[in-house]
This record gives C-alpha cells, structure tokens and sequence, in this order.
C-alpha cells in the first residue's frame, strides 16, 4: 500500500506557470490518494489561470489504459506546456514516457505504507521515496532507474551508457540527461546538493 | 599543507595514488612511498576500498603516511558509510592532522570482492562534498553546531574527462563545484585531443584539474581497461605501440615513454598531475623526468 502526499503550495504553484494540463489518478485502492486537498488546491490553480484542464481518471500507470483515457483530451495536452499529475510515482513516469515531449511534472510525493504493495506494473517502478524528484529528472526515478539511487547527477561507472552494475542495463542517468536534453531543460540539474530523507513521517 | 593553496599560488601540483594492502601491514606501502614517491610528489593520494575490494582503512593509512613526513590525501567513498559515519571519517581526518580530502560516490559493492555487502550510498559526491563544506561551517548535515573551531580541507573530486558522455559527466562537475569542490583529479587520460576538449569546457568553472594518468604495463592490460573501466579508452595505436616489444613493455618502458608523452601533450591545459601507478610507483622518477617534470 502507498500513500501519496501533495508537494508544497508553493512548489505546485511553480510547476504550474506555463500552460498545464492537469491529470489526477484516483486509480487503485492500492494508493491513498489526498482527493479533497487535491481538489481544494487545484481550484485555487484554475483561479490564477494557466490550468487549461483537469482530467480525473484511474489507473494511469496502465500504458494502454492511459492512452485510451487521454485520447480524448489530447488536443488540449497538445497545446500545453506543462502536464503536472497527482498519483504514485508509477502514474507520474509512465505518463512521463507516453507524453515524451511534454514537460511532465508530479504533483505529489509518494511514501510507502506497510502491507501489500500492489501490483507494480511493467517496467516502471517507484521506490516510496517520500520526496519524488521526477520534476528535477525528467520523468525517470532516479531511485529505480540508477543502481545506486543517486539523485546528484551520474557516477563515474558508466560506460557506452550502460550501468557499471550491470553492462545490459541503461544507465539511468545517461536516460535523464539524454531526456532533458530533449526536452531543452538541462538547466533544471542545476539545483543544489540533493540529500535524501530516510526519516519517513510515521505513515500510521 | 592544503593543495588548494598551491593551485592558488599557481603552482602545478604533482600527486600519486597509493593502494592500502589486503591486510595490516603497511612497511612495503611505506617503502615504496618513501623510495618513489616523497620529495618528487606533493601529495599521496590514498584510495579508499578501490574497486570494492575490502582493504586496510584510507585515515589509517594516510595517518602512517603523515607520519612519514608524506602529505596524504584521504579518499572518501560512499558505498561503505552512511551520512553519520562519513562526518565521523572527517573530523577523525581533521583531528589527525590530514588536509587533504578526495570525495566520491564509490563503485558498486556488486563489482568487489565482497559482493554480499549492503551498498549504502546515503550520500553520493555531491551531497558528501556539500556536508565536509558544513563541517567547515561548524555544522553537520543534521545542523547540529559543532564544539570548537571547525575544520578546514583541501575539497577534491574527481571527473572522467575521456568519457563517451563527457557532457553528463560535465553536469555533474557542475554540481560538485557547486557544491564546493575546489580541485578535481582526472580519470586515467590516454587520449589528450579529448582531455584538451574537456579543458576549453571545465575551465569555464574556474576550478583547478589535474590530469590522471596511468602507466600502462601491456597491452592485455590496456584492452582489458576499454572492456571493463569506464572513462577510459586507449587508442589503438597506444595497444600497438604495447604489443610492439613485448620485453620492452614488460620492463615499463614503453609504458613510461607513453605516460610521458600524453603529460608533455596536456600540461599546458591543466594545473596539475595525478599518477595512478597501480603498484608500479617504482616507476614515477622515470616518468616524471621523460615529461620534464
Ligand atoms: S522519485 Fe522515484 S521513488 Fe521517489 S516518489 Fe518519485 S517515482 Fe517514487
Ligand atoms: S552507472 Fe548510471 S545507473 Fe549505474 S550507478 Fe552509475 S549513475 Fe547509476
């Protein structure tokens, strides 16, 4: 089971300046999703503008379900800058790979609860992490996709871009770089010192 | 004395790496250092569980190096401690005496000689560079104060100038700097049009580097470093010239005439030399009176 917590007002605020396509996930049961502080905050959104829809739908770490949900809504994703998503980190990276050239944004961080994890879909994968960096890294968790979890830039160890860990894995920041790069937003690895928090809020 | 000093005095700065022994006994360590290394290099670098292999300790060994009359370098992983002890690793440094500091992410446990063991990685170089400049602050990463006067080091990092993705090893450079970083050692150089390319773009960070270079000892060795060690390629022409006279290469020879051409060819580029000798510090004299040093 995974908690999803929304990020700071103030960082929402600032994912959301250009124009933005809002996705929620109220998908599995697997995953608490703050529905109603959502709602609340995303109004107060539409208000300063910029929001140019809001879609609720379910189980957006599916590929093809997603696609099929957003089929309708792809003009207005089209035109947009910027499309933040309220769910798991799961939902916040597959939608990151199927709107490859958007700038995706996660809206929320995700934490794990004890119990069951439910089912993790195909190749994506969230580690809880509590502080979901997929907005400084283009959509890729830097948490699964690199071997050691680095959240700084890459390690010295690879090499053709392949992990030092393992010469048939991709290195997962050789990915994120080569992502920004495309999407024209290296400027966003220029935050500082990123350190980790290990010390979970109680998730009781 | 801080290496950063030098560089600011404009000095080019010349150091070695060490490998602390499987075991405890340091004499043949201490013997060599003291026969090749001292007076002909400023500092000794010594590394810290390289490769993942499980070695004697890099503070234990730098303090006996100290004592020496050597000045150490203390390499500093994160693979093997967490934030808590890291910090620990410094002050314990400062308290010694030792200055100077090389801070790095760390290979994965997965490639050592005990692959069993946890990786920790709670920090990586950036955010290990970012908490010994709060130490200097008289703070830990917790934002404790610390009792008395805080230390203060010589921060070094390191960077792949030859790597196939020179740009994200550029950004993470970047990051470094930021952080605090105030010298970098190369991964090993065989190919100076490329280190020189590097250079026009590091320079923009103001901060000094050194060029690495290893003493190749054959050509097995060199094929075996562009299958397996990232950031290095050697050129072909480096494996024929290896493969050429094999009893010439097995004497260090040609490996020395190498090492030396590639630092005639780059030291106008950089501020400084690191020689990574892998066992072979008998030969650091040799090399650096080929490259006019
Ligand atoms: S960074 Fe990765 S592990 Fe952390 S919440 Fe986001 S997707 Fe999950
Ligand atoms: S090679 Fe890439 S994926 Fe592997 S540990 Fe280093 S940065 Fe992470």
């Amino acid at each position: 089971m995974l908690i999803t917590q929304l990020k700071s007002k103030d960082t929402i605020e600032s994912l959301a300046k250009a124009k933005t396509v809002i996705i929620n996930c109220h998908g599995c049961k697997e995953v608490y999703f703050p529905e109603h502080e959502a709602a609340e905050l995303q109004k107060e959104l539409v208000e300063n503008g910029n929001i140019s829809e809001i879609i609720t739908t379910d189980y957006i770490c599916n590929p093809e379900h997603q696609a099929l949900q957003l089929k309708k809504h792809m003009a207005k994703i089209d035109s947009a800058d910027t499309v933040l998503v309220f769910s798991c980190g799961v939902g916040v990276q597959t939608t990151a790979q199927s709107l490859a050239d958007k700038r995706v944004y996660a809206g929320c961080d995700t934490y794990p609860l004890p119990g069951f994890q439910g089912v993790t879909p195909l190749e994506f994968d969230c580690g809880q992490c509590g502080e979901c960096y997929l907005n400084y890294t283009g959509g890729i968790c830097p948490i699964t996709a690199c071997s050691k979890s680095l959240v700084n830039g890459q390690c010295g160890g690879s090499k053709n871009g392949k992990c030092e860990v393992d010469k048939d894995m991709e290195c997962g920041w050789e990915r994120i770089y080569r992502k920004l790069e495309a999407l024209n937003k290296l400027d966003t690895l220029g935050y500082p010192a990123k350190i980790r928090d290990f010390n979970h809020p109680d998730a009781d | 004395m801080r290496v950063t000093e030098l560089f600011q005095r404009g000095e080019f700065v010349i150091t070695a790496e060490v490998g602390p022994p499987k075991g405890f006994h340091v004499g043949h360590l201490m013997e060599e250092a003291n026969n090749y290394l001292k007076g002909r290099v400023t500092a000794v670098n010594v590394t810290d569980n390289q490769s993942s292999v499980m070695r004697l300790g890099s503070l234990a060994t730098c303090k006996a190096l100290l004592d020496e009359g050597l000045t150490p370098i203390c390499q500093l992983t994160c693979r093997d401690r967490n934030r808590m002890a890291l910090q620990t690793e410094v002050l314990s440094a400062a308290m010694f005496g030792i200055e100077n500091l090389l801070l790095l992410t760390g290979d994965h446990t997965s490639l050592g000689d005990n692959p069993q063991s946890k990786p920790v990685f709670d920090l990586d170089s950036v955010s290990l560079i970012h908490a010994v400049k709060k130490l200097e602050e008289g703070e830990d990463l917790g934002g404790n104060k610390l009792v008395g006067d805080p230390p203060k080091f010589a921060k070094g990092a390191v960077v792949s100038a030859c790597s196939d993705s020179v740009d994200v090893q550029l950004a993470k450079m970047e990051a470094k700097v930021r952080a605090g970083a105030e010298y970098f050692q190369t991964q090993a150089v065989f190919q100076p049009e490329m280190f020189i390319k590097f250079m026009e773009k590091a320079k923009g960070f103001g901060v000094p580097v050194m060029l690495g270079v290893i003493i190749p000892k054959s050509a097995r060795m060199a094929s075996y470093m562009n299958a397996n060690v990232a950031g290095i390629n050697v050129p072909q022409e480096i494996l024929d010239e290896l493969n050429k006279d094999p009893e010439k290469t097995k004497a260090g020879i040609t490996g020395v005439e190498i090492a030396a051409r590639i630092v005639k060819e780059c030291k106008a580029y950089c501020q400084g030399l690191h020689i990574m000798a892998l066992g072979w510090e008998s030969k650091v004299p040799d090399l650096l009176a080929q490259a006019g040093m």
